[in-house]
């Protein structure tokens, strides 16, 4: 007999396969494909598909995989197209941006004119990512939140890769295509700019990261917790608080004395999560352009304290003794 | 049948992703010693099984027994010898004795001398071990800011092989098939090397910082940015910061070791240590530009790289992962024709920062 488990998912509800609502007039069909999963029924619901793609999802979906080829391919050339190589080498492997003196020209193919192409295909595939999540909000007569959630996404992706160099002046600063690449970008722009860690907007895009971290698992652990008076109902419950809800609410007020409502709890994480890339997004832009190194902006702001002398400090033997 | 393999891809691929992210880490607990203010990270974290694992390559070979200084010296007795002129001829056979050891053990003498005429210099070995005996001296004199009185001997480099463990050759660029055909470009990073310590860094650090004397300095020194005056691209800093890498694998030790945390260019706020290791660079590319290159000529084809280069010194030829190589040995106290005279034009800031007259090719002048 299936029983509630409010840890793991236990039940898995199945009955016919549902279409979904009938299209408005000139949408294209969806996908006719349905299945069942068990496993994903663990995460989620156990029915797969039917998908809906539209033109804007096929374009997404073509510029999507022609960016993917585009690296793909590069990085199987630059191990001389052998697959188990490909493999082996993977994390390592990218499409690097045009090099420095190129500047925002137009660079030949082989010399980083393939990562602004693939550059500029998943940006547009990204982008009409997005426009698809906006309809789709549409056709279900819902409102546009995930789009515009998206959107703050889409804002520092962009920015990293897009309006950065463009105000920089040069491609060259703009990421790499691949794993491990791109996280030595990061800490090289960190070391570069004086430490991204006295950067303000980094630390408030931290604060909104760790804090979405936090708020789910406050949110999540709540409903779970008061899930046997029904607090998943929780959008009900905004309007006609039932004893979940309450419950829900004393927890909180008894243990850090103030609560958030079930309608309010979603505002919190909906601009957590917007934030922390909005944030992170003004950090980059003002790096280079505004601010050259900020651990000195943050010495004489007054953010980095001075620490008492630990050890004999080193003296640059370069400056001559002079200091 | 489609529902299985969906269920059982999406298990294997979960598995897989998790093992791929683990593989690479390092067994904890590891040892962790405050050096710094508390709360600042100013941390020195080694691993003791790893060092353990390596104790055996660390140890220093016993010196060979003393002799008796008196009597005419090697340059009256012996021809054709140029740079051990002045020892007796027992400490000269001493040092000749644990060169053998120290560099060709299994061959013994004959890796550098014809076996009918141990004056004779037809092998090219003789003139190169010459060469390096001079080296020896000369950075035993002059390199006291990176190595204080600890001093180098042949054995600090070639740990009983006739070409050092640890040494590096110039890459070339982008295979020419690899260019031609328009893709696969990987700008000389992207490549899993110990070069860069495993990393995806750039692999030309060593041609530019340790041969060549590019500027290793990422940050600015200003507040608000000043493109005209400081405007290092992300490339160089990902060079640069390749260089620390193999500085950090080399010599066993962390970014800590040597910076702060807060700013790594800051010197102020930076451990003794980075004086150390800054001398340690110029150090490397004296040795490069000035004792081993200059080599590369009498090289047989055999011995050199991809590109027809000498294999050439970084800061692992000597170091092989620790702090102080040999554990801090003074192995050259007891090998005084090791240690030459110091040099009176020696400027440590001739070697690309203030100048470059140190970078000149000995030979040629």
């Amino acid at each position: 007999m299936a029983e509630y488990q409010n840890i793991f998912t236990r039940v898995q509800a199945r009955g016919p396969h549902d279409p979904g609502l009938e299209l408005p007039a000139g949408d294209w069909p969806r996908t006719r494909g349905i299945a069942d999963s068990w496993l994903l029924g663990k995460f989620g619901d156990a029915q797969v598909g039917p998908v809906y793609l539209g033109v804007t999802g096929i374009m997404s979906v073509i510029f999507g995989l022609l960016s993917i080829i585009i690296i793909g391919m590069n990085m199987l050339a630059s191990v001389d197209w052998s697959p188990l190589e490909f493999i082996r080498q993977f994390f390592w492997l990218a499409l690097e941006p045009p090099k420095p003196e190129y500047g925002l020209s137009l660079p030949p193919l082989n010399e980083g004119g393939w990562w602004l192409i693939a550059g500029f295909t998943l940006t547009a595939a990204i982008l009409l990512w997005w426009v698809r999540t906006y309809n789709r909000a549409r056709a279900l007569g819902l409102g546009t939140h995930v789009a515009w959630a998206f959107a703050a996404a889409i804002f520092l992706f962009l920015a990293i890769g897009f309006i950065w160099p463009l105000l920089m002046g040069s491609w060259a600063k703009s990421v790499p295509f691949g794993i491990f690449p791109h996280l030595d970008w990061t800490t090289a722009f960190s070391l570069r700019y004086g430490n991204l860690y006295y950067n303000p907007f980094h630390m408030l895009s931290i604060v909104f990261l760790f804090g979405s971290a936090l708020l789910f698992a406050m949110h999540g652990a709540t409903i779970l917790a008061a899930g046997r008076y029904n607090a998943e109902r929780e959008i009900e419950q905004v309007t006609d608080r039932g004893t979940g809800a309450e419950r829900s609410a004393l927890f909180w007020r008894w243990t850090m004395g103030f609560n958030a409502t079930m309608e309010s709890i979603h505002r919190w994480g909906y601009w957590f999560a917007i934030l922390c890339v909005i944030t992170g997004g003004i950090g980059i832009l003002l790096t280079g352009t505004v601010v050259e190194n900020w651990y000195l902006w943050g010495v004489h702001h007054g953010i980095a304290p001075e620490y008492p002398e630990f050890f004999t400090p080193a003296v640059d033997p370069a400056a001559g003794g002079t200091e | 049948m489609s529902k299985m393999y969906l269920n059982r891809s999406l298990a294997v691929g979960a598995l897989s992703a998790g093992l791929a992210f683990v593989v690479g880490c390092e067994r904890p607990p590891v040892d962790t010693e405050q050096k710094g203010y508390r709360g600042t990270g100013m941390e020195e974290v080694t691993n003791p099984r790893i060092k353990e694992a390596e104790a055996d390559l660390h140890i220093a070979p016993d010196p060979a027994d003393p002799v008796s200084d008196e009597g005419p010296r090697a340059g009256e007795v012996y021809q054709n010898v140029e740079v051990l002129t002045d020892l007796s001829v027992p400490e000269f056979l001493r040092l000749m004795q644990s060169m053998t050891d120290w560099v060709a053990p299994d061959v013994g003498c004959t890796y550098c001398h014809d076996g009918n005429d141990f004056a004779s210099d037809d092998l090219y070995t003789y003139d190169v071990s010459r060469q390096m005996i001079e080296m020896n001296q000369y950075v035993n004199a002059n390199w006291e800011t990176h190595m204080d009185d600890t001093g180098v001997t042949c054995y600090t480099c070639h740990r009983g092989e006739n070409l050092p463990e640890e040494s590096w050759f110039a890459e070339a660029e982008a295979g020419e098939e690899v260019l031609a055909m328009g893709l696969g470009n990987r700008m000389m990073q992207n490549k899993p090397t110990d070069k860069v310590s495993w990393s995806s860094l750039p692999r030309n650090g060593f041609d530019r910082f340790l041969l060549g004397h590019d500027d290793l300095r990422v940050e600015g020194d200003t507040i608000l940015p000043n493109l005209d005056e400081w405007d290092v691209s992300i490339q160089d800093t990902e060079a640069s910061y390749g260089l620390m890498m193999h500085m950090s694998d080399a010599t066993g030790s962390n970014c800590t070791t040597c910076h702060n945390t807060g700013r790594l260019g800051q010197w102020d706020e930076s451990p003794e240590e980075r004086e150390i290791s800054w001398h340690g660079i110029r150090m490397t590319r004296d040795l490069n530009v000035n004792w081993i290159e200059p080599l590369e000529a009498d090289h047989p084809e055999a011995r050199l790289g991809p590109t027809g280069d000498i294999a050439k010194v970084n800061c692992a030829t000597c170091h092989y992962g620790e702090q102080l190589p040999l554990e801090g040995t003074k192995m050259v106290q007891d090998y005084p024709g090791l240690i030459g005279e110091p040099d009176e034009d020696f400027d440590f800031l001739q070697f690309g920062d203030l100048g470059t007259d140190g970078l000149r090719d000995r030979n040629s002048e």
